[in-house]
């Protein structure tokens, strides 16, 4: 396996250089997993990809490297400390370091010389391809990927002169995942909205979340819908209601600041049982707090957000093929109970990009959008059931009328006071969440099954979590286990309290500073955790880190 | 002409309130367009004015106070075939939902938007609203409300809204004509009603706007921009009724590429090739 670091400031070409080649190394055979560390700044500043590659799953980023492609002297400045004693650095001559690693190359005169300076970074791909031992065939194709039509050539004539400058050093591996896809898990999230028919997006730009509605723009036209930029977050999540309640599968994105105004509408969604899919890509809080990293803050925010009492589904997405898969799942079970569901990602999962094997666009199931009614019965939107779902149509489809209140309503959706009816409504509106729980999915288990210590965590410290498994039953004497939970509200609870009755000991492992999924599950089950590894400075936990401080936790 | 194909239900509204003129001529505006209930969707957000829907049959969106703007646009981009009236009051439309009125003029989806304006938060009983008077005393501007109105009017011309109108109660005939005609207007249609709220407005009652209103003369040329807003301007000596601007303009339908294929949105559907194509592209 092997780490490379590319870094720069803003606007030096660090992304596309790192998603050139990453898709070159993927379409080469190797596992690729890409975490994308940025400033909230457009110029200027430190950004760096950290780019994972080998011949078997990569689910986590690693802070060891084996090179360091440097665009300035503060890249080598902040990361040399974690090159290993025989990793190498690429930079250009120009830059100051003296240390014995550096390959220096006059990459910037070579790209002036080609014609355009900005070429640079496809002198330090043909540089990389080499030394790693691949070849330049099919750069091409991915150059036309990524760079407008007139720049290619330039481009391809870059990346040779880097070919030529150096003698392969790594031996090229032969990995099984050339036909894979390399996706991050926001693009997944947009392309398994578009699988499970969505039709309205609305949203305000908001990062680390707005890449989702990005994605989808990029192939709205093609795809049947319609992508609206709101005036707001509260007119986003209100036009994605009205949409929903008209018949189009609808969908709003946000991060935490824009979750927060859409509170009052998710509420709505509830009360007025309406299909709704609500993705919040967490950043740290509060309000503005770090821009473009990664925290796992907003779970007992948005498990409870909105006044009142109503059902509603979150589910943390774990990696990039939970993000197509719970996307879509998302759709479903929204329009099967007519409730609002949550999805909560965050930057790291959404912004890294992993490698996954081709979504299956049919996988999942999902309901059409609104009933039939055949019924000689009167049509009433709110009709008590059995199980608490009414049969949903869709205005304008027929010749009944499909009323909808935010105030308590009765089975006709009128507005009424009545404390009989109020609270069957309410009851009503609960009952739905029996045969939810039914089909929650538990959390994922990983690991020895006879374990002392058992790793609790959701979401995005899925891949950490799974490789610092592995590093813990390979190195000690005690053997350890974990669950993720990806369903995580309600809380499935059957596989946590089996396990839980065996552990020896439990640790939650989240990226936040109150350990918010130990809170739920303690609440949920009344199971304590006896130690907690918590990182809340924005940055992604790795597994290396999960190790180290696990250590430290033993020898408490 | 038929009569009587939506009916009416039960109301709270206090007796006398200037409600029931603008839900007796709503339903004669659409009776007498030939509208059938399941192809009408009456949205609102919450007030007093905001649960006209409740009291006439059609599909009905009650939404979220100040919100019913972006319901009700996204209920018409999703399926065009709905013909899509908001009614709903001053402060729900010009204050909680200020900024959706303004951004709605903007994307000019083809609703039609019907302002109950007493110029007071009706439900919440008697607080100034956007188009309150300076002066007004309510229990809360106790000494008299010292923020100048919004003119709707003019900020509904100045973002480029394409018909721009004022009703009165007391004058249904009128209304109904100007209701009917924001319905069948392509686009965005503002419809401002003066509404006494005899509860509430001691001010603005029925007497006040009677002895000020006025009907734009027939000479008057509604695509003159500056006039409009001239006459816009008009509103503590003498009053205009009727349509002050009217433009054609393009809509949001016949904008957006999706859209403009002329499949409702509810009925399109992503080819599996498109999915296909989409997945391919990131191997
Ligand atoms: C978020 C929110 N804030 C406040 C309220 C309370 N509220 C309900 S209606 C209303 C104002 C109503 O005034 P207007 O829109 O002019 O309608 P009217 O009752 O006068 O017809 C207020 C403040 C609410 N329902 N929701
Ligand atoms: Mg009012």
């Amino acid at each position: 396996m092997y780490n490379l670091l590319i870094g720069g400031a803003a606007g030096q070409g660090i992304e596309t250089t790192a998603a050139i080649l990453e898709r070159l190394l993927k379409r080469s055979g190797y596992f690729v997993f890409t975490v994308r560390d940025f400033m909230s700044r457009v110029r200027g500043g430190h950004n760096f990809s950290l780019l994972r590659f080998g011949t078997e799953p990569i689910h986590s980023h690693s802070n060891r490297l084996d090179g360091i492609i440097a665009m300035d002297d503060e890249t080598i400045l902040q990361h040399i400390s974690q090159l290993k004693p025989d990793g190498f650095i690429l930079c250009d001559s120009k830059l100051t370091t003296t240390d014995a690693r550096a390959m220096k190359l006059d990459m910037d005169g070579m790209a002036k010389k080609l014609g355009n300076p900005r070429v640079a970074g496809s002198i330090a791909i043909g540089v990389i391809l080499k030394l790693f031992g691949e070849s330049q065939d099919g750069a091409e194709d991915v150059f036309r990927a990524f760079v407008k039509q007139p720049l290619i050539e330039i481009n391809l004539k870059a990346l040779q002169e880097g070919y030529q400058f150096v003698e392969t050093r790594f031996e090229h591996r032969k990995g099984s995942y050339k036909d894979w896809m390399l996706i991050s898990g926001s693009h997944a999230v947009a392309l398994g909205a578009a699988a499970a028919g969505l039709r309205f997006y609305s949203a305000y730009p908001m990062s680390p979340s707005t890449a989702i509605m990005e994605t989808i723009a990029s192939f709205a036209d093609d795809a049947g819908i319609v992508v609206e930029q709101a005036e707001d977050e509260i007119a986003a999540i209100n036009m994605a209601i009205g949409a929903s309640y008209a018949g189009a599968r609808a969908m709003t994105g946000t991060s935490g600041g824009g979750f927060s105004l859409k509170v009052e509408a998710l509420g709505l969604s509830g009360m007025a049982e309406i299909p709704l899919v609500v993705i919040d890509v967490q950043r740290p809080g509060p309000v503005t707090g770090l821009p473009t990293r990664t925290e796992q803050s907003d779970l007992k925010f948005v498990i409870s957000a909105s006044q009142g009492e109503f059902p509603r589904l979150v589910i943390a997405l774990r990696n990039a093929e939970d993000a197509f898969y719970q996307t879509m799942r998302a759709f479903h079970l929204a329009e099967k109970y007519q409730i609002p569901v949550i999805l909560l990602s965050d930057q790291y999962i959404g912004d890294a990009t992993a490698t996954v094997e081709p979504f299956d666009p049919v996988r999942v199931q999902v309901m059409p959008s609104g009933n039939a009614y055949t019924s000689e019965e009167e049509y009433l939107r709110y009709r008590y059931t059995e199980d608490g779902v009414s049969p949903r149509l869709i205005p304008g489809k027929s010749e009944h009328l499909v009323c909808i209140d935010s105030d308590e309503h009765d089975e006709r959706g009128h507005i009424t006071e009545s404390a009989e009816v109020r609270t069957k409504m309410a009851d009503k509106r609960m009952k739905k969440l029996e045969d939810l729980e039914q089909e929650l999915l538990e959390p994922e288990f990983i690991g020895a099954d006879d374990f002392d210590t058992l790793i609790l965590g959701w979401g995005s410290t899925w891949g950490p979590i799974t490789e610092a498994v592995g590093l813990l039953n390979q190195n000690g004497k005690k053997r350890y286990a974990a669950l993720v939970f990806g369903d995580i509200y309600p809380l499935p609870q059957k596989l946590l309290r089996e396990k839980a009755a065996v552990a020896k000991r439990l640790i939650n492992v989240e990226q936040n500073a109150t350990g918010q999924l130990a809170g739920l599950v303690r609440e949920a089950t009344g199971i304590t955790c006896d130690g907690s590894i918590l990182k809340y400075d924005g940055r992604q936990i790795t597994a290396e880190e999960i190790l180290e401080r696990m250590q430290r936790e033993e020898e408490k | 002409m038929s009569t009587d194909t939506f009916s009416t239900y039960e109301t709270a509204w206090c007796p006398g309130c200037g409600n029931f003129a603008i839900l007796d001529c709503l339903k004669k505006a659409l009776e007498q367009l030939g509208k059938k209930p399941s192809e009408v969707l009456l949205a609102a957000g919450i007030g007093q004015a905001a649960k006209t829907p409740q009291y006439l049959s059609a599909n009905a969106f009650c939404g979220l106070h100040g919100r019913s703007l972006p319901a009700a646009v996204a209920a018409k981009i999703a399926n065009e075939s709905l013909t899509v009236i908001v009614n709903t009051g001053d402060g729900d439309s010009y204050g909680e939902g200020g900024n959706h009125f303004l951004h709605n003029i903007r994307r000019n989806v083809d609703i039609t938007h019907f302002v109950h304006d007493n110029q007071i938060y009706g439900l919440t009983k008697g607080q100034a609203s956007p188009t309150s008077i300076e002066g007004l005393v309510t229990g809360v501007q106790t000494d008299g409300n010292i923020n100048e109105p919004l003119n709707p009017m003019l900020v509904a011309i100045a973002c480029g809204a394409g018909f721009v109108a004022r009703g009165f109660t007391g004058r249904k005939e009128q209304l109904i004509s100007l209701m009917k005609q924001a319905i069948e207007y392509k686009g965005y249609a503002l419809v401002d009603i003066l509404q006494p709220c005899i509860s509430f407005n001691k001010t603005n009652t029925f007497g006040w706007y009677n002895e000020r209103v006025y009907e734009l003369e027939e000479s008057y040329n509604p695509q003159d921009k500056i006039a409009a807003m001239t006459r816009a301007m008009e509103f503590d000596e003498k009053i205009p009724l009727g349509v002050l601007y009217r433009e054609e303009k393009c809509t949001y339908h016949q904008k957006n590429t999706v859209l403009k294929t002329g499949t409702p949105l509810l009925d399109q559907t992503t080819d599996p090739a498109v999915m296909n194509r989409l997945i391919a592209s990131y191997i």
